[in-house]
């Protein structure tokens, strides 16, 4: 099992790497940080300067606010990234293999087909955890060099952002077991866009102490946990900061707990573990 | 050791309310090159895929290579090439044979020479370094073919592997087959070109709506001669005479019908004919080739596919 797992994950990434799925996302990230590091540059050179007419300085605990709303804001972008490349990239990997022929071809050799899904499931998790690093990092470094604001936490948030793109990525690949690519795109992103929807509306609702909204917003984040774990991420971030932002696009007013983190996990793999068993009935 | 590389037992699949295969019983002796015939939609696809367990069955059983249908391990032992070769088109053919040795399981020891072998053996050591995306149909299949033969298998399904083939790459399939036979492989050959199987195989079974409905040992059915003569008076002492001479003597209202064992027979059978004073104004003979068979079996009655 391990060893068809890990060959299959092998194939999965030489295939995303050759057929330039990941060079793609790769430019389009660059694109994303160019523009957003050229922004932070000259927004904070005219901070520094006491704005257009160097006549309204800024200080430094607004400088620090700014830094950490805008350090969030790009995380937030990056957030959004990373989910549509943990369903973009696997999109048509099951779904497309089936169609054109190529599943019989692996089936049909002496490994069990878990090792087809998990070895994709595999593959695509590093690419994501790869662009992820590459995409945050570069959010901290640039507010380094332009803002000098070191985000006080970065691994924890990043962990909770991955593990919200796992359990689309574990959608994504239960999805292609049996739907065509394009109703399982629109699936995928039918998940993504309920829990966003879900979590804003429990978000604001909940300023105004509306419990029932709170309530269908904490079941939706069990359905698909993706945007509750953005809000812990943004939490861990800098708690400091969901106070200063709770009103802003992206405070935290509902922090989701630990147990929705378990919850998370245990979702990314029971989901996997469900495509498993699709994938093993399925006529190929 | 089991005697046969493959045997079943009333295999059905259905989906939804359609059945694919009604109840498939077969057994296919080791060594033997075996086709498998039928219109189509007569589920021979699907038969193929639920002996390699790409397909589970609804009810029914049987055993590959001893071990049951959809056992992984018995794979290793199994070549199979499909209709449509289809894989990762970025690999170029070094590298996916490469993928599918250490699929197989084959150690990375001596597996560069056996690739090197085989692709030298479906004539594709030019391209070898070329993605499989630039690939023609035929050099696809070939690389298909040397990805079936890789882990020298006990068994190997062909499922039309000469489509998309030219005269030289069907000669290179049947000679290939013929290796395979003479080192004591089963192979199991799905084919619509009758031609073909004829040239190859052992024995056939010819499927319809998802039933074997005939099997033919093929130097036997092949070998026997059907006879026809045009006489002039026919009475039932002639046809109980005739009958010393081969089988299946039939008459209609212009000629007299029979089997023969070999061409011997029909010098004597003239010379009895003429000992007896019956007028002989036809005699002549001829083999029933596979497609004979194949309308004979099948019936009149089928639409071309």
């Amino acid at each position: 099992m391990m060893r068809g797992t890990l060959l299959i994950a092998r194939l999965t990434w030489l295939e995303t790497r050759r057929r330039k799925i990941a060079l793609a996302a790769l430019i389009c990230g660059l694109l994303f940080l160019t523009v957003y590091g050229t922004a932070m540059y000259f927004g904070f050179r005219l901070a520094r300067a006491g704005g257009p007419t160097g006549e309204d300085p800024v200080d430094a605990v607004g400088m620090r606010v700014a830094a950490t709303i805008l350090t969030v804001a790009g995380l937030y972008v990056v957030n959004f990234l990373v989910n549509a490349v943990a369903i973009l990239l696997p999109i048509d990997s099951l779904s497309g293999e089936i169609g054109s022929g190529v599943i019989q071809t692996l089936a049909s050799k002496p490994v069990d087909r878990a090792a087809i899904v998990v070895g994709k499931w595999l593959a695509y998790l590093l690419m994501t955890a790869a662009y992820l690093v590459l995409m945050a990092g570069g959010v901290v470094v640039i507010m380094r060099f332009c803002a000098d604001y070191t985000a006080p936490a970065v691994v924890v948030p990043m962990g909770l952002m991955l593990l919200g793109a796992a359990t689309m990525l574990s959608i994504t690949i239960a999805g292609g077991v049996r739907l065509s690519t394009i109703t399982n795109g629109i699936v995928a992103f039918g998940f993504y866009g309920v829990a966003f929807i879900a979590g804003w509306m429990e978000q604001i609702l909940s300023m105004f102490g509306n419990s029932t909204a709170r309530h269908v917003g904490t079941v939706v984040s069990l359905v698909s946990p993706t945007d509750s774990m953005w809000r812990r991420a943004a939490y861990e971030l800098q708690p400091l900061a969901t106070v200063v932002l709770q009103n802003g696009p992206f405070g935290v007013v509902s922090v989701p707990s630990a147990v929705m983190i378990l919850w998370a996990a245990l979702f990314s793999v029971a989901v996997l573990w469900f495509a498993v068993w699709q994938f093993r009935r399925r006529p190929l | 050791m089991p005697e046969y590389a493959i045997e079943t037992a009333a295999l059905r699949r259905e989906f939804g309310r359609n059945v694919a295969v009604a109840g498939l019983s077969l057994a296919v002796p080791r060594g033997e090159v075996f086709g498998f015939l039928g219109p189509n939609g007569a589920g021979k696809t699907t038969s193929l895929k639920l002996l390699l367990g790409l397909v589970a069955p609804t009810s029914g059983g049987g055993t590959v290579l001893g071990a049951p249908l959809g056992n992984t391990a018995v794979r290793a032992r199994i070549g199979f090439l499909p209709e449509h070769f289809r894989f990762h088109d970025c690999l170029n053919a070094r590298e996916l044979l490469h993928f599918h040795g250490r699929l197989l399981g084959l150690p990375a020891r001596g597996l560069r020479t056996r690739i090197e072998a085989l692709l030298l053996r479906v004539g594709l050591d030019d391209a070898a370094h070329r993605p499989l995306r630039t690939y023609s149909k035929g050099m696809t299949q070939r690389a298909g073919l040397a990805a079936a033969l890789l882990g020298a298998p006990e068994l190997v399904f062909l499922d039309e592997p000469t489509s998309g083939l030219d005269p030289l790459g069907r000669l290179l399939v049947r000679d290939v087959i013929k290796e395979l036979r003479d080192g004591g492989a089963t192979v199991f050959l799905n084919s619509h070109l009758l031609g073909e199987v004829e040239a190859t195989c052992d024995r056939v079974a010819f499927v319809k709506n998802g039933l074997v409905v005939h099997e033919l040992e093929l130097a036997n059915a092949t070998g026997t001669l059907d006879v026809e003569m045009r006489v002039g008076h026919v009475d039932d002492a002639l046809l109980e005479g005739l009958a010393a001479f081969g089988t299946g003597v039939q008459r209609d209202e212009t000629f007299v019908r029979m089997h023969a064992n070999s061409e011997s027979v029909l010098p004597e059978l003239a010379r009895w004919l003429v000992g007896r004073n019956v007028a002989l104004y036809e005699l002549r003979c001829g083999r029933k080739t596979l497609e004979e068979w194949f309308v004979e079996v099948m019936g009149e009655d089928q639409r071309p596919g």
